[in-house]
């Protein structure tokens, strides 16, 4: 019951804010974000007092004769995922208090839509039902980005629309393949346990066959390298929170997707294929990580560090072992919250400066030291920095590649050396040495924007210097996949 | 003292927090004190405890504080290992820590950073015990990392300056490449032992293949090549120089440059086990050490002929490392830490004097007007240049006796480094502090000794420098060698010396014969015929120029990677980007509308009215089954 809650209780706030097209919308969604935050801590102290509680499932049938259930359950992975989700919401809706948006409850509505959407992708336990809520995921940000986004919307977030939509065809023809593979006592079934099983039982060939049409829809959410590029024009063009709620959050569709979705699935299909995806990962983190070193748009340049991450992370799931998951996971957490850190500061530099060229800027530590701090932690996070939370995923994972091979993983750890070229780099550029336009003036930051900083601050070093909490049951969750995997 | 050696970390972080928080709100002196006392603390500690440790029996003390990271076979505990190693890093870090500190007061006195300065020391301080007291490579790498984090923080203290910045920036990122290796290399010991755990590797490395072993201590070593500053990974560390000074001598001389030798000792059993290894590390520390004495030969700048000093004096101790002398090796980490620490400080308060002045081309006769400087510098320049019984002449006689019995080439060039030591050091002193002063009015005037928070720690580094021998005094003499004894438990395959006693003594003659030679002719040259340093580059032969130029390695790397790195980063944006992969998806795109046109012409062609339906289908199919159920 405590999922259905978890899924129902954002359409509820969404309805609200609708319906009541509020003066304070803002501040309701903040108190109905942070209501659904201490819902999923709920989970989560339920789940850590027994990970079978019947609180944490709920299944009914929904279209009998096709074999769909409305069935959702929570298990460590989905539990780590809901957590990012919901912390990051009221983050996300907080960070937003200092801009203005025309009709803000409908804005702040669909983020409700798309939580629950989020949600549903990550605790849906039934093949259908997780379509269903893949693509309903996709409506709330078209919204977001269409009516509020930047100049070029119109080209761009159709682009994006049309690009994912079609990718996500694929998986479910792949998915329909599995299902007309199902036998339960004579009947077809969408249960994820049945579309396991079917899947194994399918030759090399057939398996290869659905790996690429599910992975396609994956790669191309994530995005992996060359399926990317509808994804810095949408990210830049996006409002901010659209951006965040793209790369802190629904990015992580296609990463989950992979594990949950993908690995146990077609074994067959991995090991013949594993390798080239890993391969096209890699190369995305070196390639976007070069591109990101030349960006002259902050926002751009986070951008492409974004596809340089989860590149890594792919890269992780895809050679399959405790470590490369377990670091997919703990890298899924730590980048969702420092890229939400990194896109505020892009928005933060436009507000005060009106641009976000790093050319342009310069000398900001000077007017304002404490930003500089924050900002430098954050960076910090990203380049992976020990005590940090960033490290212990990318410790994880280059050691998870290194497994399935030294050269992937010593290549893939370029990500070590280029990540610090660029964000070094750029930080520099802004922040240090002498203020290159005088007009630029930087004042103290709003208390929100403050607020937001800090809270990301303190989540990178508490959970970088003690993540057990959340490692425990990435490590636990890996292990009872990695059951399944052999 | 030992279960509690947690404290000495924790001061310099609890030290750090009052600093970082507080730091702008208190008055300079109070919070010079916390740091200083926060270092102070730590280094009673480590006193007791390694008092404590001397008459232990138990060598090996593992102290945990909490579970940090597992996944699957992987445990890596937060965890201490104090050992006979890691005491006496810990005693040198603060030791010379807290003097630095003090002088730090006195030196960074009027700087409006202050309380920066000291937090972002006290967190270095943090970070270099945490290097050296972790039980496993991974909370070394923790503190590694950390410090070269506060490197990177300090070499650009002051970030106005744009020239700062670059340097800063140049030392992390050079620092990751070597860091790369070193995580790569931590990765392979999970994968080939099970456990990144020092107490529990290093007896399984002998049943380990040969090539395994090599990869992994060569792994560490590219990682050592970073941190201290080893060819090809070196010309960060003369630009580090940009930071404040009191930094030059805790960071970039006494210390975290060291953190190299640390992790090759802390691994020697791999090292001995692989000839490869080995003599890799054997070959690039005697080159680099060759190659930085060569350049500081021609440096006018005081701090940057420490630097290269820095690199070359490193590039011997790794050159003991490869002939298997660890125990010589750490011993000279030890007095070089004396010796450099009290030159780089010396240097600071000869700038100090001159009102900032760098350039030794514009002092000179300072020897009567900061009397205390001077005599503490000299007797410093004495022992790096190693002449007995000063502390250098011990540590740099033990590796060369070593590395005799390996391979002749190497020891003489060896030999020909320390002759090159000699010279530019007694360079750079004869030029700074006799002759006749070439500085402005304005500094002339301005000349004056530093307060004695400034000259306090040069009495004691000097002294140090002075006595610090005893510590390792000549087995053939028949004397106690505590070094060597006090690491025996740590080097686990022992590697003793074969030459006879003669050929020692023989050694040991010529040594102190070519420095001794050596410092005659700079007596003549600069003294005698008081000759100077060419006032313009356009004046030098051009050999010396290019020597001058540290023989054009940051040009060379512009040229092999930066640029092109830049010209690639462009060429994957701007073309295959944006014209080739993007351009394929909206060639398709395009296609699909083209035939998309046709068929429309049966629908309504709008993707809003699409969705919505979509949604209003879902909903109403969900709300029907459920009504129907």
């Amino acid at each position: 019951m405590l999922t259905l809650l978890l899924i129902t209780f954002p359409l509820l706030a969404a309805l609200i804010l609708f319906l009541a097209k509020s003066k304070t919308s803002k501040t309701i969604a903040l108190a109905l974000s942070v209501v659904e935050f201490i819902i999923a801590l709920a989970a989560f102290g339920l789940y850590k007092h027994n990970p079978d509680a019947c609180q944490l499932w709920f299944n009914v049938a929904w279209v009998q004769s096709l074999g769909i259930h409305f069935n959702v359950a929570i298990n460590g992975m989905s539990l780590l995922m809901i957590l990012l989700t919901t912390f990051l919401v009221p983050l996300i809706i907080l960070s937003s208090f200092k801009n203005e948006y025309a009709k803000e409850y409908n804005f702040y509505g669909l983020i409700f839509v798309m939580q629950m959407a989020l949600i549903g992708v990550f605790t849906a336990n039934d093949g259908f039902l997780f379509y269903v809520f893949w693509e309903l995921a996709l409506i709330p940000i078209y919204f977001i980005c269409l009516v509020w986004g930047g100049e070029n919307r119109g080209a761009i977030t159709f682009k994006f629309f049309v690009y994912t939509l079609f990718g996500s065809l694929f998986m479910l023809v792949g998915l329909i393949y599995l299902y007309n593979h199902t036998n339960v006592e004579g009947l077809k079934s969408w249960a994820i346990n049945d579309l396991y099983t079917a899947g194994r039982s399918l030759t090399e060939t057939q398996q290869s066959a659905v790996f690429w049409l599910i992975f396609i829809a994956f790669a191309i959410k994530m995005p992996i390298f060359p399926l990317h590029t509808w994804q810095p024009n949408t990210y830049v063009n996006a409002p901010t929170q659209g951006t965040m709620l793209l790369s802190g959050i629904m990015l992580k569709m296609g990463t989950f997707g992979v594990i949950k979705w993908l690995l146990p699935m077609v074994p067959l299909g991995l090991e013949k294929w594993g390798a080239t995806a890993i391969g096209l990962s890699v190369v995305g983190i070196v390639y976007a990580s070069c591109i990101a070193i030349v960006q002259k748009d902050y926002k751009r340049l986070i951008a492409y560090s974004s596809i340089a991450h989860v590149g890594l992370i792919s890269a992780g799931i895809l050679s399959a072992n405790q470590q490369g998951i377990q670091g997919a996971l703990m890298q899924m957490l730590a980048h969702g919250v420092s890229v939400i850190g990194l896109f505020l500061i892009a928005d933060i530099l436009l507000r005060h400066t009106g641009t976000r060229d790093v050319d342009k800027l310069g000398g900001i530590r000077s007017m304002n030291g404490n930003f500089a701090l924050l900002f430098l932690i954050i960076i910090l996070g990203a380049v992976a920095l020990p005590l940090t939370n960033g490290f212990i995923g990318e410790f994880l994972l280059i050691n998870g590649i290194y497994q399935f091979n030294a050269w992937a993983a010593a290549f893939a750890g370029l990500t070590v050396i280029l990540g610090a070229v660029y964000m070094l780099r750029s930080y520099q550029n802004i922040m240090l040495g002498e203020r290159k336009d005088s007009h630029i003036a930087f004042g103290s930051l709003a208390s929100s924007d403050k607020w937001v900083l800090y809270i990301v601050v303190i989540v990178i070093i508490a959970f970088g210097v003690y993540p057990k909490p959340l490692n425990d049951i990435a490590e636990e969750s890996v292990k009872q996949l990695m059951l399944n995997l052999k | 003292m030992i279960k509690l050696i947690a404290l000495v970390p924790l001061f310099p972080l609890l030290g750090f927090l009052m600093n970082g928080f507080f730091g702008k709100k208190i008055s300079k002196g109070l919070s010079g004190s916390i740091a200083s006392l926060a270092i102070l603390a730590s280094f009673i500690v480590s006193v007791l405890a390694f008092i404590e440790l001397q008459g232990s029996t138990q060598k090996e003390n593992i102290i945990n504080i909490f579970s940090w990271i597992n996944s699957g076979t992987l445990q890596i505990p937060f965890e201490f290992l104090y050992d006979p190693l890691s005491s006496l890093f810990l005693l040198i870090i603060t030791g010379i820590g807290f003097l630095i500190h003090v002088y730090s007061t006195g030196y960074m006195h009027d700087d409006e950073g202050f309380s920066r300065f000291f937090t972002y020391l006290n967190l270095f301080v943090f970070f270099m015990l945490l290097l050296v007291l972790g039980n496993n490579y991974l909370i070394t790498f923790v503190g590694w990392e950390g410090v070269g984090l506060c490197s990177y923080l300090l070499i650009g203290f002051w970030f106005k300056n744009t020239a700062y910045n670059n340097a800063a920036k140049k030392a992390f990122i050079m620092n990751r490449i070597g860091d790369l290796g070193f995580l790569l290399g931590i990765i392979l010991i999970y994968i080939t032992f099970g456990s990144i755990s020092y107490t529990e590797i290093f007896d399984k490395a002998g049943s380990v293949s040969p090539a395994t072993i090599t990869a992994i201590a060569l792994l560490l070593f590219v990682g050592a090549m970073g941190k201290s500053a080893q060819l090809p990974l070196y010309t960060w560390l003369p630009d580090a120089m940009a930071g404040p000074t009191p930094v030059s001598a805790l960071i970039h001389a006494a210390t975290m440059v060291t953190a190299g030798v640390f992790i090759v000792v802390r691994s020697n059993v791999f090292y001995s086990l692989s000839e490869v290894a080995s003599h890799t590390v054997a070959v690039v520390g005697v080159l680099t050490a060759l190659f930085a004495a060569t350049i500081g030969l021609l440096q006018n700048d005081i701090k940057k002929i420490l630097a290269y000093s820095t690199v070359s004096q490193l590039g011997l101790m790794f050159l003991g490392l490869g002939v298997g002398a660890y125990s010589s090796a750490v011993f000279h980490v030890t007095t070089h830490a004396f010796f450099k620490a009290l030159l780089f400080l010396g240097a600071g308060s000869v700038i100090h004097a001159m009102g900032g002045e760098q350039d030794i081309r514009k002092m000179g006769g300072l020897s009567g007007k900061i009397k205390i400087t001077f005599i503490t510098m000299l007797l410093g320049t004495i022992a790096i240049s190693g002449i007995p019984p000063f502390s250098g002449f011990f540590s740099k006689d033990e590796i060369l006796a070593h590395t005799y019995e390996h391979s002749k080439i190497l020891w003489l060039l060896g030999m020909i480094t320390s002759m090159l030591t000699a010279f530019y050091m007694f360079r750079m002193l004869f030029i700074v502090f006799f002759g006749k002063f070439r500085g402005t009015h304005a500094q002339e005037h301005h000349l004056h000794e530093s307060p004695t928070s400034m000259t306090f720690p040069l009495i004691v580094l000097a002294t140090l420098s002075v006595i610090g021998g005893v510590l390792g005094l000549p087995q053939f003499w028949g004397l106690p060698n505590w070094m060597h004894h006090n690491l025996d438990e740590v080097i686990k395959i022992k590697n003793p010396s074969i030459l006879s006693h003669e050929t020692e003594w023989k050694l040991m003659g010529l040594a102190v014969a070519s420095a001794a030679s050596v410092i005659y002719f700079a007596y003549t040259l600069f003294m005698k015929h008081k000759v100077l340093p060419a006032e313009k580059e356009s004046q030098l032969k051009p050999w010396q120029k290019v020597i001058y130029n540290k023989y054009y390695v940051d040009e060379f790397f512009d040229i092999i990677i930066r640029k092109p790195l830049d010209a690639i980063s462009t060429v994957f944006y701007k073309f295959l980007d944006l014209q080739i992969i993007d351009g394929i998806v909206n060639g398709v795109g395009t296609a699909v509308k083209s035939i998309g046109s046709i068929v429309r012409l049966a629908q309504q062609g709008n993707i809003g009215f699409y969705i919505i339906s979509m949604v209003m289908g879902i909903v109403f199919i969900v709300l029907l089954t459920f009504l129907v159920k």
